[in-house]
């Protein structure tokens, strides 16, 4: 191989101590099949050795399902809007579920990749984005629970479900701004690893899974959806239950806001940080 | 422009030890109290007191200090220096995984590092997913994956084996995969470290002349290895580090001369053990926790029994507990390996000063050292360790006398053994 056989000039790459690297973006997409497979590897390995396997991403939530619409909607006699119960709480359940698997899996997903931090370089971000990429998956499969089970009901959408992918994005930057915010916790402070399933579990609870955000008193709706998951749920109920539930514009702007501040402040955070994750690991 | 893949200005790598957060040198607890302390003054008292106390407690510690070196496009690099003398440290930020605390490094060319063989494989997947996945991870693409697919395979020897989950590999099987994977990594520069110290001796040389092609092939190789007789044939130019400094960069012969003498010049006959980081595994019923030479200086005659005096601790009660050690050359290949009898017994607490001889070994003249272990069993019988030590013990044969006042000659190339002297009986004389 001699100098002149390339085309090109091989590219200058400096190491600085504090140096920003230039090409970050750049090998972000040289990587992108990076993302690929290590979500390829997370979605093998996780059903490997499970007598059900991938039933799992559908039972968890039609089970969690079945208990809200009887403690909520049979028990608790919360107002239905003329929706079935159990589609008005599955259509909350889906992004919730998603949003819960994709932050406890990525702010885990640097720890349990140490090895690969310690031993290979590429853009850190793509562990913690394939953690969610996994999540994804899952919240595909569920999905077609949903579809099976609006056929039971015989309940359909309108055309607002066109919105969906709009709050599916949503959904995905939610849980990628929240995930990496933790994620760099984490691998510095592993209080964090008690924080996830607090947040997780309280979360569930804060948000308006098992519930429309129409029980909140109006006056206190807008301050409800600094929540940024309030948004995206009652945005999913939107265009999934033909316009019912509790979404009106101003929630929906400030939870978008929210959600950007989140992501952008991760992504900042995330990679002030990552270039020290292989020491502190 | 400069002819160079790489160039290193006066570079520097710090950690900061016993604190794993030596970033920031804070705890979360100290960071959330460093914001809030202003609100909750005693308690912020309280911790700015201990925050003091933390910082006289930290040390420094310099992996790399005021490194400069340049490497030129197409050239070999040899990296030879003593466990914690900074090569991995080095490879490490030339190749982005942690960035150096000063300094500055240019590089020209896409840099593919070779740290450890089977990064990221997961015992669950195949050995087809796993070479997929290990291939991503040190940066191919999927269609170069495909492409050097079968070559890989071919190269590991694992063909009827590619739908196995490696968990069911064996340990050989399993480094030759990866080692296979990692081999078909063509980027401009390759960044290297010991990973030939994989698989069987035959294997070896299989990674050997792999990394030959690789070296000869006109890309910028740097190569990090303990074993010299490797470093001597690939590379032209090496570089010795010491405690992070470069120690000398020229010529690999002169290198090797020069690492040679120095690893062993330092004349240590006393070795503290009980906290060296053990590379082999033991079960830690007992521990090895000091060696040493009864003499001033670690040489010995030839003719002269090899013996030192080690002391053990048992944890646990041992019925039955020999040593066994294997003697290397300088240039990291076995000379041979021993076994006691297994005819010493220790209750759990109590310590023991146990003198070890081996007699008739035979050494010829040089320099060697040890790898030692406490255990029960030998070759014969199965053997469990309680504990392994390994590289430690060295020492050097002199030369014995020569016949009539002249000074004896041993040629290294005849090996590291003396063997006894041939008998010859003549069985018949023809005109």
């Amino acid at each position: 191989m001699s100098a002149d056989s390339h085309a090109a000039v091989p590219e200058l790459l400096v190491i600085e101590a504090g140096h920003t690297e230039r090409h970050y973006w750049r090998d972000l997409w040289r990587y992108r099949e990076l993302f690929y497979f290590l979500a390829w590897r997370d979605i093998l390995v996780r059903y490997k050795q499970t007598a059900i396997g991938i039933a799992w991403a559908v039972l968890r939530p039609v089970l969690t399902m079945a208990v809200f619409t009887v403690v909520f909607g049979k028990l608790g006699k919360f107002p239905s809007e003329g929706v079935p119960y159990p589609i008005l709480v599955y259509a909350a359940m889906l992004p919730w579920q998603f949003f819960a698997s994709a932050l406890a899996d990525a702010s885990a997903s640097l720890v349990g990749n140490a090895n690969l931090i310690s031993k290979v370089y590429f853009p850190r971000l793509i562990v913690p984005a394939s953690a969610v990429i996994t999540s994804f998956v899952d919240f595909v499969i569920a999905g077609a629970i949903l579809v099976v089970l609006m056929a039971w009901y015989g309940f359909w959408p309108d055309w607002r479900v066109l919105a969906l992918p709009f709050f599916v994005l949503l959904a995905f930057a939610a849980a990628m701004g929240a995930g990496l915010w933790l994620t760099a916790l984490n691998v510095k402070y592993r209080d964090f690893r008690f924080v996830v399933p607090f947040i997780v579990q309280f979360g569930l609870y804060v948000s308006p899974v098992g519930f429309s955000s129409a029980v909140v008193p109006e006056p206190w709706r807008l301050a409800y959806a600094l929540n940024p998951m309030v948004g995206v749920i009652e945005g999913f109920r939107w265009s999934l239950l033909g316009g019912r539930g509790a979404l009106s514009a101003p929630m929906l702007a400030l939870s978008v806001v929210v959600v950007a501040a989140v992501l952008g402040s991760g992504i900042r955070y995330f990679r002030k940080t990552e270039r020290s994750f292989a020491d502190v690991i | 422009m400069s002819d160079a893949a790489i160039s290193v200005e006066d570079l520097w790598k710090g950690y900061v030890l016993g604190r794993p957060d030596a970033a920031q040198g804070l705890t979360f607890r100290e960071a959330l109290m460093r914001r809030t302390g202003s609100l909750f003054r005693s308690a912020g008292n309280a911790l700015r007191r201990r925050t003091s106390r933390g910082d006289r407690d930290r040390e420094e510690f310099w992996a790399l200090r005021e490194l400069s070196l340049e490497v030129r496009h197409g050239e070999v690099l040899g990296i030879i220096g003593r466990n914690g003398a900074g090569k991995s440290t080095l490879l490490k930020v030339l190749s982005r995984i942690t960035e150096p605390t000063r300094g500055r490094i240019r590089i020209r060319g896409r840099v593919g590092s070779l740290l450890e063989v089977g990064t990221g494989f997961h015992p669950e997947l195949t050995g087809r997913e796993n070479i997929f996945l290990n291939g991503a991870i040190l940066g191919m693409s999927r269609a170069e994956i495909r492409r050097k697919f079968d070559e890989i395979v071919a190269f590991a020897g694992v063909t009827r084996f590619l739908d196995t989950p490696v968990k069911r590999y064996s340990s050989g099987m399993y480094v030759r995969l990866a080692f296979a994977v990692a081999a078909h990594l063509e980027p401009e520069i390759l960044v290297v470290d010991e990973v030939l110290a994989v698989g069987d001796a035959e294997f070896q040389k299989k990674c050997l002349g792999k990394m030959h092609d690789v070296a000869s092939g006109g890309r910028t190789v740097l190569f990090v290895s303990h074993n010299l007789a490797a470093v001597a044939q690939l590379t032209q130019r090496s570089l010795i580090l010491d405690a992070g400094r470069a120690a000398f960069l020229g010529p690999t012969d002169e290198a090797i001369r020069r690492y040679s003498e120095a690893h062993i010049g330092e004349n240590a006959v006393d070795f503290d053990v009980s906290r060296t980081p053990r590379k082999g595994y033991g079960t830690g019923a007992a521990r090895i926790t000091r060696l040493r030479f009864e003499r001033a200086m670690p040489v010995f005659d030839h003719a002269e029994d090899f013996a030192y005096v080690a002391t053990i601790h048992a944890l646990e009660d041992i019925p039955k507990l020999r040593f066994s050690m294997t003697i290397f050359a300088l240039d990291n290949s076995p000379v041979g390996s021993c076994f006691g009898a297994d005819d010493i017994a220790l209750r759990a607490g109590q310590t023991a000063d146990v003198r070890v001889s081996l007699p008739e070994g035979r050494l010829a003249p040089g320099k060697y050292y040890c790898g030692l272990s406490i255990g029960r069993g030998d070759y014969r019988t199965g053997h469990v360790d309680f504990d392994v030590v390994l590289d430690t013990l060295p020492f050097e044969v002199r030369p014995e006398e020569g016949a009539g006042g002249t000074v004896s000659c041993w040629v290294r190339s005849w090996g590291s053994i003396v063997l006894p002297e041939v008998r010859q009986g003549v069985l018949e004389v023809r005109p």
